[in-house]
């Protein structure tokens, strides 16, 4: 396993250096330059000015002496520096990462825990009302587009009905501490969170549901069955267990979004994360906060890929042989 | 042959009727069947798919699928009658009293578990021993059922153990609590020959031990003859002649009886003129490595599938390419037409390299050599219709397409199907139809040599018998080469002018059927003809 997850980081470590080269060479090819945006908004066109600021930042070198320089200062885990922000890119993203993987946390929690049970629920009624509540409710979360719900939401449950804030991270100018904090901090979440859940509940619903009655139908059931085995234990033990591989597969895909897959929401709801981030530094050509969050985007991915990997290769005995 | 016991009977099935569901081919899977089953007995029900056997052993066990209902009958195991029990009894007996293992023996096992943990989840269902003493218990059943390293096997995950091994595995759990009856639903018919000679001495002598009833499902009247101490012969639901072996074997009373029997491929070679005529294919020193896995970092594993293998086949022969799961015959098959890039070696087709040619080349030799497959379900494309899936090689090569559409359905008449089956899927044709389907598409390309791959394995004996004898004829009509890939020796005796015995990749035995068959040199050629099952009650069948 050691060795496994040694040549996995190995190779994600170069997958990582591939990414980045790549997003340096995108941004470059997209149109615009960053020293005419700070000069306009600085108020001065001048030549003279531009100039200067490209020497400052190392714009007017060759293409590849700006590449070898980023890569060099993020293999030293330099992020570089936000000449908009004036602050280590660094900086500002481990500022806003807690708040992204907060929400996107509790978002795969609430998906995948609700959207099995769901799963699970649906299948054991196969047929009934309660089945065809379940799909109908999860058809419509699958289809429905995110941003409306998300307004929906907020219109309901904050506008309406008042259970709820309506954006933010906190109440603004409360300065709650300790559990008071905690407990703002969870009521801002909520709609924020379940919006974002919602899609991926109703996919892990809908996969969860299928793959429990594909096994079912498989002869190691009927060999438990034969045993004697009461229906509770086998659908515990040997349908559901089966039957989560490929949730575990859709797990590791939505984990991968974790940190850039929130951008919409956080968006909506004003929520101070990396998606925010990402959003404000495109608009405002920010090209090494964007390079920053790209990056840390990436390394997630990967991350959550090996971690997948590993939980695969744990809860299925074949693929360790067979990979 | 053994004695027929008189104890009182453990199993008492009478006049069971199991209904299918509205829109099934007939309204009962089991229509009014009687058997009973004595302590110590071994009854062998035979019949072939759809008779309604393994129906009967899912009613006895309660098991039966979703839709399909007993509508009559009783079904008495020590006197209680089953079908009035309740679902918690019957979880009581299930496992503890009836016992059951089935026929594929990879997919009865839960990937997941390791195999321990499955032999003492019986115990575990039902409230018996502590966590320890099932450990224990388990790897003594593992002991006894005769693995080779029982705690290796019950730290093992079934994937890691052979298929014999994993149903040695089944038959553990099966035997866990001591059952009175046990009920084996084609236990053998997914394992190689070697492989169910041992199983079948296995459940012989657990059965005699124990003094178990066995209800014993099979459609192999060798295997018939080698183990039961009676036999019911079902046909569509119904039992159309039961009896101890001597009277249903040897002297058979109802005709479908005698038609299976006479139906099975006797093992005689027979004398045949050695084909003389100058060889169409000629294979030499052929090698094909499969590497699995592997990566930046890491060493692929290999298995040698097929090493040095050299033979030839005369136009109008036919060849036989016998051997065990496992030994290369598949892909000897499967490098000759290309659907795999051999590693090494020539395939000469009429003297050109079959095995370097490329693109259009490679294309044109290509239809010369057409092969027929063992899944006549998975081997043709359920969207299409019979003509169109039969006349598509020959549109492809620039045929005609009303042309090759005629023709296709001259095809289907020559193999025995009628004209208008082109217009219909291949859904609505049986086992043994689809195959002939198999045949006529194989033909539309006018190839000089057919390659069969295990083509009658999956079908019934009285359907392989037909199928076998169309091969035959349409050889001889057309002057066709044939490679006939079986692991069914009988098969192979039966209509293969010379049999090359492969083991673990390479040719260990080469030889007219005759010599193989009634004088073979090499062990492992011994080992296979000795452990096909009734082979010494044969002359005794009709």
């Amino acid at each position: 396993m050691a060795k496994f997850i040694l040549a996995r980081l190995m190779k994600a470590a170069l997958i990582l250096v591939c990414i980045a080269i790549l997003n340096f060479l995108l941004i470059q090819a997209a149109p615009g330059d960053p020293a005419q945006v700070m000069a306009g908004e600085a108020g001065e066109t001048d030549a003279v000015f531009l100039q200067q600021l490209r020497e400052r930042f190392g714009l007017d070198q060759p293409l590849y002496v700006q590449l070898g320089r980023y890569l060099g200062t993020i293999l030293q885990f330099d992020l570089g520096y936000s000449y908009r922000q004036q602050v280590p890119v660094a900086d500002l993203i481990f500022e806003r990462l807690p708040a992204t993987l907060l929400l996107s946390l509790s978002a795969f929690v609430i998906s995948l825990g609700l959207g099995t049970l769901a799963g699970v629920l649906a299948s054991a009624r196969q047929g009934r009302w309660q089945d065809s509540v379940i799909s109908t409710i999860a058809l419509i979360f699958y289809a429905t587009p995110l941003f409306w719900l998300a307004l929906m939401a907020v219109l309901l449950f904050s506008v309406q009905l008042g259970w709820l804030p309506a954006f933010g991270y906190e109440t603004v100018g409360a300065d709650h501490t300790g559990l008071r904090r905690m407990e703002d901090i969870a009521a801002h979440l909520v709609l924020p969170a379940m919006t974002l859940g919602l899609f991926f509940m109703a996919v892990y619903a809908r996969m969860t549901r299928a793959s429990m009655l594909e096994v079912s139908r498989l002869d190691f059931v009927k060999t438990a069955q034969a045993k004697g085995l009461r229906p509770a234990l086998i659908q515990r033990r040997h349908v559901l267990r089966n039957a989560l591989l490929p949730v575990v597969t859709l797990a590791g895909l939505q984990a991968g979004q974790l940190v850039g897959g929130a951008v919409l929401i956080e968006t909506v709801f004003a929520w101070p994360g990396i998606g925010r981030l990402m959003f404000d530094a495109l608009t405002q050509r920010d090209y090494n906060l964007l390079l920053g969050v790209f990056l840390v985007s990436a390394a997630m991915v990967l991350l959550f890929n090996l971690i997948t990997d590993i939980l695969y290769r744990l809860v299925d005995p074949r693929i360790r042989v067979t990979a | 042959m053994k004695h027929e016991t008189i104890a009182k009977p453990v199993v008492e099935i009478e006049r069971l009727s199991v209904a299918l569901p509205d829109g099934a081919d007939r309204p009962y899977a089991v229509d009014r069947v009687s058997f009973r089953i004595a302590p110590g007995q071994l009854l062998c029900v035979v019949g072939e798919s759809g008779s309604g056997k393994s129906m009967s052993a899912n009613a006895l066990m309660g098991l039966l699928p979703e839709g399909v209902r007993v509508s009559n009958g009783r079904i008495l195991l020590d006197g209680t009658d089953l079908l009035t029990q309740s679902e918690d009894a019957l979880h009581d007996i299930r496992g503890r009293r009836v016992a059951m293992i089935f026929q594929e023996p990879m997919t009865a096992l839960n990937p997941l578990m390791k195999v321990s943990a499955q032999i003492e989840e019986v115990f575990e269902a039902h409230g018996l021993l502590t966590p320890a003493e099932r450990r224990a218990k388990a790897l003594s059943l593992l002991e006894e059922v005769g693995l080779p390293d029982p705690p290796r096997a019950a730290a093992s995950f079934p994937f890691q153990l052979s298929g014999g091994q994993r149903q040695r595995v089944m038959i553990a759990m099966a035997l866990a609590l001591e059952p009175q009856v046990l009920i084996a639903d084609e236990p053998t018919t997914a394992l190689d020959v070697t492989t169910q000679a041992q199983i079948l001495r296995l459940i012989a002598r657990l059965q005699r031990d124990r003094n178990m009833a066995v209800m014993f499902i099979t459609h192999d009247f060798g295997v018939v003859a080698e183990i039961a101490d009676y036999v019911a012969v079902m046909q569509l639901g119904r039992v159309v002649e039961e009896g101890t072996v001597e009277q249903v074997l040897f002297n058979p009373q109802h005709d479908y009886t005698r038609k299976l029997i006479a139906a099975i491929p006797k093992m005689q070679a027979g004398m045949r003129a050695p084909v003389t005529s100058a060889p169409i294919l000629t294979v030499e020193g052929l090698t094909k490595t499969y590497r699995q896995g592997g990566g930046l970092f890491s060493r692929p594993r290999e298995v040698h599938a097929v090493q040095d293998v050299s033979f030839s086949l005369a136009k109008g022969e036919t060849l036989g390419i016998v051997g065990e799961s496992g030994s290369g015959k598949s892909s000897v098959g499967r490098c000759l037409v290309r659907l795999q890039d051999p590693d090494g070696g020539r395939v000469l087709l009429d003297g050109q390299d079959m095995a370097t040619l490329r693109g259009e080349e490679l294309r044109r030799v290509r239809r010369r050599m057409q092969m027929i497959f063992q899944d006549p379900y998975g081997s043709l494309n359920p969207r299409e219709r019979v003509g169109r899936i039969i006349a598509s090689g020959p549109i492809a090569y620039g045929e005609d397409p009303a042309k090759a559409m005629a023709e296709a359905a001259d095809l289907l008449e020559m193999v025995g199907l009628k004209r208008d089956a082109a217009h219909r899927f291949p859904h609505e044709f049986s086992g043994g139809q689809r195959q002939r389907i198999g045949i006529a598409r194989a033909l539309a390309l006018k190839p000089g040599i057919i390659i069969a791959d295990e083509a009658v394995s999956a079908l019934d004996v009285s359907i392989q018998a037909q199928v076998l004898d169309l091969l035959q004829s349409l050889k001889r009509d057309l002057g066709l080469s044939l490679i006939f890939i079986t692991h069914d020796l009988r098969v192979a005796a039966q209509i293969c002018d010379r049999v090359m015995v492969m083991q673990k990749g390479r040719v260990v035995e080469l030889g007219s059927g005759a010599e193989i068959f009634d004088a073979p040199r090499h062990p492992y050629t011994r080992s296979l003809i000795d452990a096909i099952p009734g082979r010494a009650h044969e002359a005794r069948m009709i």
